[in-house]
Formats: C-alpha cells, structure tokens, sequence
C-alpha cells in the first residue's frame, strides 16, 4: 500500500448525497437477540474469509498432532500405529478442540482494547449478543478442527464402532464442552492487559490437564496420585465420553460428568464474563 | 429553548485522579457545542459519561430529555459516538463495517446494503468500498467512522477529537462533514485540542482544564473576556512615527507601542469606537495611512489568560488511564 494508492481512492465528501443521506431519519426496530447475535457471527466468519491463515492453528496443528502421536508412539504404545489410533483419535481430538478454545479469550481480547469495541457498547442491543455472536463462530472453527482430525484418523485407519451417529455425537457432547470451557478464556480476556497474557494464562492451566489425563495411555501406569487427579480431570471425562460415542460402547457415567462440567462451567463463568464485560474499562 | 445536554455536577474519579470534577453543562439542541482543553483535561471522560459508556461517581445528565443513569438504554438509542481512536473494524472491509452496524440497528439484509451503499458514496468511500479498512488512509478511516455514526442519523452525535492527527484537507472535510450534519439538525458535542477548530465550528465553546469548566460562551464572549483586541496601524512615512504615536496616545488613552516594523504602531486594549476617532484624527493631522488592522485576540491567549498556562505545553496521561 502507498500513498498514491491512497490518493487515487480518496474520493471527496459529496456534500448533496451526503444531505440526502441525512434527511432520512429512518429508524427500524431494534434486532433481536438472536438477530444481533447472528450479525455478530457474520463478523467473525467475513474475517476468517479475509484472512484465511486464521484457519491455519486449527487445521495444521491437528494433523501434525495426529501424525506425530500416532507414529510417534502408536507402536511402543499398542503394538502396532493403527491400534493405537482407535483410542487415540478421540484423545487427540478432545485435546485439539481444547486448545483452539484458548483462541476465544485471546480474540476477544484484542477486540476490547479497539475503539470498535466502544461503537458496539454504545449501541441499543442485547449487550451479550458480541459474546453470542463470537461463540457462535468459534462452535464454526471447532467443527471444521474436529471434521479434519477425523478424516485424517479415517484415512490412516481410524474405523469408529458407533459409525456416524455415534461420531456426529461425540463431536456434539465435545462442542458443548469447549464452549463451556471457553468461557473461563473469555472472563480471563477481559481482564488481561494483552493477548499474549491471556494466551500464557490459559495454556499454564490447559496443558497440565491435556496431559495429565486418560488422553495418551492408559492411567493404570500412572503414580496413585496421578491416578488421583486423572479421574476427576475434567479432560478425561470428555476423552473417555468421546471414545465411547465413537465406538458405541457407553460403559461409564462419562457423559453425564461431561454435562455437569459444562453446566458448572458455564454457570460460574458465564456470569462472571458478562460482569467484567460490563463493567467500565 | 430546548437542551440537548444538561449535567449537574458531573464527575468522576478513578482512584485518586478526579478525571472530571464537577462539570455543568446546557447544550441547545440544533447547536455544535465545542469542549476545549489539553490532553488529559476530562474531555473524553466526559463525552464518555454522555455517551453512557462510562457511569458517573456522582451528579446527574440528562441526554435529549433522559437520564443517561437510568435510561441509558434510551440514549444510547438516539445518539452515537465517534471515539478519539477510530471506531472502526480494521479487519472488515468498510463497506462490511457499514452493514455490519445497519444489521446491528435493526436494517434487515437488503435495506442494509442500500444504506450502505448511499453512506459510502456521500463520504467519498466507494471506490475503496470493498478494501480491508486497515489498509484505509487516516482521513478514510475518519470518514468511515462518521459514516458509522451516522447510519441511523442521530439526534445527537460525540465527536471526540474528530480531526487529531489528519492533514489539512482530511480535516477541512470533517469540518464540512459536521457542518451538514448540523445543518441536517443534528446536535454535535467535540471535543479539541485546536482552538482553531473550536472557533471555527462551534456555537459555544466550554474550556476545560483538570475537570472542570473554566469558562464558556460562545468564541467572541470568550475572546471579549480577555479585553479587546490590539489595533495595527502602518503609516505610510516611517518618519511621521512619532507624531502618529502622540495623536493616538492623545486620543486612545492607552501606551502606544512601536512595532519592529520602523512605520508601524500597536496600540492596545483601546475600545472601538475610540479607534474610530483616533484613525479620524490622524487624517486630519494629515497623516497618511497605509493599513490598518483590528484584531482580536486568539482562542490561544483567551486559554492562556484563563488557566495561567499554554493550551499545548500541559502533559498529562490521565485520559489514557480512563
């Protein structure tokens, strides 16, 4: 861009259409909650289309992910790569989901401290409908991060039990738990003074409990108080719900710890978020 | 007379600092009413209180007859606000930025573009309609963000130092920009840092400083405050200097002095019509006169005058903090 780019663009102000679009003092009725949140949506996915290499941490880090664990571990793991991939794949894509939720804090942060952030407080709409608009998005990107975990677990050997349904659920059950999940990012990305502190914040606590979880191997091994915290990590849960929607074995009360994660999750969090969003800066 | 804008009191405190310490304010409907002051002075505080992004610590405001406590929902239905940082979405397109806000106001699909589409040609955009804004010049970017304004025509629109950092020509078309906008019967509130500005646009102007209102009325009251302005005289002998100097010492009654320039003459704080009589008498002493000038003094002097110091030297972060 240079400044006779500029130049050639920089039209004058019309002052006759300019009158024109002032006489009309047309004032439509306030949208909707839904509406707002909707447009805020829009927002989000125009600027994923603009800006493409956006996509790039939820599509790459995926595949580099399955690859290097599958591989990497698959044969001491379970015998053999392919084995190991059946329980596997689910593990992983719980924890990618996981991860991309720490984009949600890390965004909204960097929306706050822009002027454009003052425009939509200082409009009349349902105020969380900027926090609506934005999960809304993010439920688009973990959806796309969870279809190409699983075609790529598909084609190195994946073969889910439950067959399609049992996957589509899996997938769902992950959804409402990152969102959940995200909520705890978002209240973080409000308080923070930038991204890059929301972004340490949040994976000082994802991390421990990516790892320290049923995600990667069996936890029997596992020191009794490791053991411990694996089985009440909330990681695990949705790994061992995953794992059982996708191969159609429900053995366990997995999925119903999953729901009371996310309903306590979301009751603490949500609340807190749009207090401090709220709340004058 | 109806007021667009009426505090009591207003003011607000982070922590220690007392950002806007008691502000009282009647801004006329129909009128540009210009708050003056240096950085840090309370001015974005204020139009933020206004504006109902900000909640006051004390006092009350009513905006185009509501309370901006209260009904501030109302408010922020009937005015909008141009920040001092452009409002702007950089990662949008500016024609997204428009739809975006018109879907925000309750326009549904179509009508949205059209709104759009009419904002973008009147503010000179539609060429770079479809341009990601951050790749938008800064007098662009100002008139995207007054566009945005005004996607909905406000009763009452902020304009928070509208024309900081743009070139001359940015900034003589968001002049002309409010003018319309006026002319169209919105009520604007701007803030400044230029005395020029203020002078040029505003009906009455407030001057601030450390949160409060240290003067207000309109440009010539504010200037008629600090005295009348100095009379030029340019002779046309340099060496009729001296008898110049006595006739109009003799009629003025005030001290004549003598410019750098050997065939000039200042004289100040002489009313008027006594410079009428003294220019007379200087004919009839048969002294010719080249130029003469009466002028007033500048926004700059009337600041200096109030506050005891410059406009531009004070250094304060506070609007920062706020």
């Amino acid at each position: 861009m240079t400044a006779t780019d500029v130049t050639t663009v920089d039209q004058a102000v019309e002052a006759a259409t300019l009158r024109a679009a002032l006489s009309t003092r047309t004032r439509p009725p306030r949208p909707g909650p839904l509406s707002a949140s909707l447009t805020f949506g829009w927002r989000a996915i125009r600027k994923i289309r603009h800006v493409p290499m956006q996509l790039f941490d939820v599509t790459m880090f995926p595949i580099m992910f399955t690859l290097i664990f599958t591989f990497l571990f698959g044969g001491a793991l379970a015998g053999s790569p392919r084995e190991y991939l059946q329980v596997l794949l689910p593990g992983i894509l719980v924890m990618t989901v996981t991860m991309i939720t720490v984009y949600t804090g890390m965004a909204l942060n960097t929306d706050i401290h822009k002027g454009v952030f003052d425009r939509f407080r200082s409009l009349p709409i349902w105020r969380p409908a900027v926090l609506a608009g934005m999960m809304l998005a993010d439920a688009a990107r973990y959806t796309m991060a969870a279809a190409v975990v699983i075609a790529l677990g598909i084609v190195l050997g994946f073969r889910p039990g439950g067959g399609p349904l049992g996957v589509v659920a899996a997938v769902a059950l992950l959804i409402v738990f990152s969102s959940s999940l995200s909520w705890i990012w978002s209240s973080i990305g409000m308080k923070m003074q930038t991204p890059e502190t929301v972004m340490q914040m949040s994976m000082t606590v994802l991390f421990p409990l990516t790892f320290a979880s049923n995600v990667f191997v069996d936890p029997d091994t596992m020191p009794g108080w490791l053991q411990a915290f694996v089985k009440v990590n909330p990681i695990s849960h949705v790994t061992t719900a995953c794992r059982e929607l996708m191969h159609g074995s429900i053995e366990t009360g997995a999925i119903g710890w999953v729901l009371l994660w996310s309903a306590g999750l979301t009751v603490v969090f949500a609340p807190l978020t749009l207090r401090l969003y709220r709340a004058e800066r | 007379m109806t007021l667009a804008i009426e505090t009591e009191g207003l003011v607000k405190t982070f922590g220690e600092t007392r950002a806007v310490d008691g502000i009282d304010l009647g801004v006329k409907a129909g009128s540009v009413f210009g708050v003056l002051g240096p950085n840090g002075a309370g001015k974005t505080t204020t139009i933020r209180m206004l504006a109902t992004l900000l909640q006051p610590t004390a006092g009350s405001a009513r905006v185009l007859g509501h309370d901006i406590v209260g009904e501030a929902d109302i408010v922020r239905g009937l005015v909008s606000l141009t920040g001092q940082f452009a409002s702007v979405d950089e990662e949008l397109t500016g024609r997204e930025n428009l739809i975006l806000l018109a879907r925000l106001l309750g326009f549904s699909r179509g009508p949205a573009g059209e709104r759009s589409a009419e904002l973008l040609e009147a503010f000179g955009l539609t060429e770079a309609a479809d341009r990601l804004v951050s790749t938008y010049s800064g007098g662009m970017r100002r008139r995207l963000d007054i566009a945005s304004s005004i996607v909905v025509t406000p009763d009452l629109l902020f304009l928070d130092e509208p024309t900081t950092g743009l070139d001359p020509r940015s900034r003589n078309q968001v002049w002309d920009i409010v003018r319309i906008l006026v002319a169209a019967g919105t009520t604007v509130l701007l803030t400044t840092q230029y005395l020029d500005e203020a002078d040029q646009l505003a009906d009455r102007i407030a001057i601030i400083d450390h949160g409060r209102i240290i003067a207000e009325g309109t440009s010539a009251e504010l200037k008629a405050s600090v005295g009348t302005g100095a009379l030029h005289v340019r002779l046309h002998d340099p060496g009729a200097r001296a008898e110049a100097e006595r006739v109009l010492a003799a009629t003025l009654g005030v001290t004549i002095e003598r410019d750098t320039d050997p065939a000039a003459l200042i004289a100040r704080g002489a009313t008027p019509d006594r410079i009428a009589v003294g220019l007379a008498e200087l004919v009839n002493a048969g002294i010719t006169v080249e130029e003469f000038a009466l002028g007033q003094p500048s926004l700059d002097e009337v600041f200096l005058s109030l506050t005891g110091h410059p406009a531009e030297t004070e250094d304060e972060t506070e609007e920062d903090a706020a």
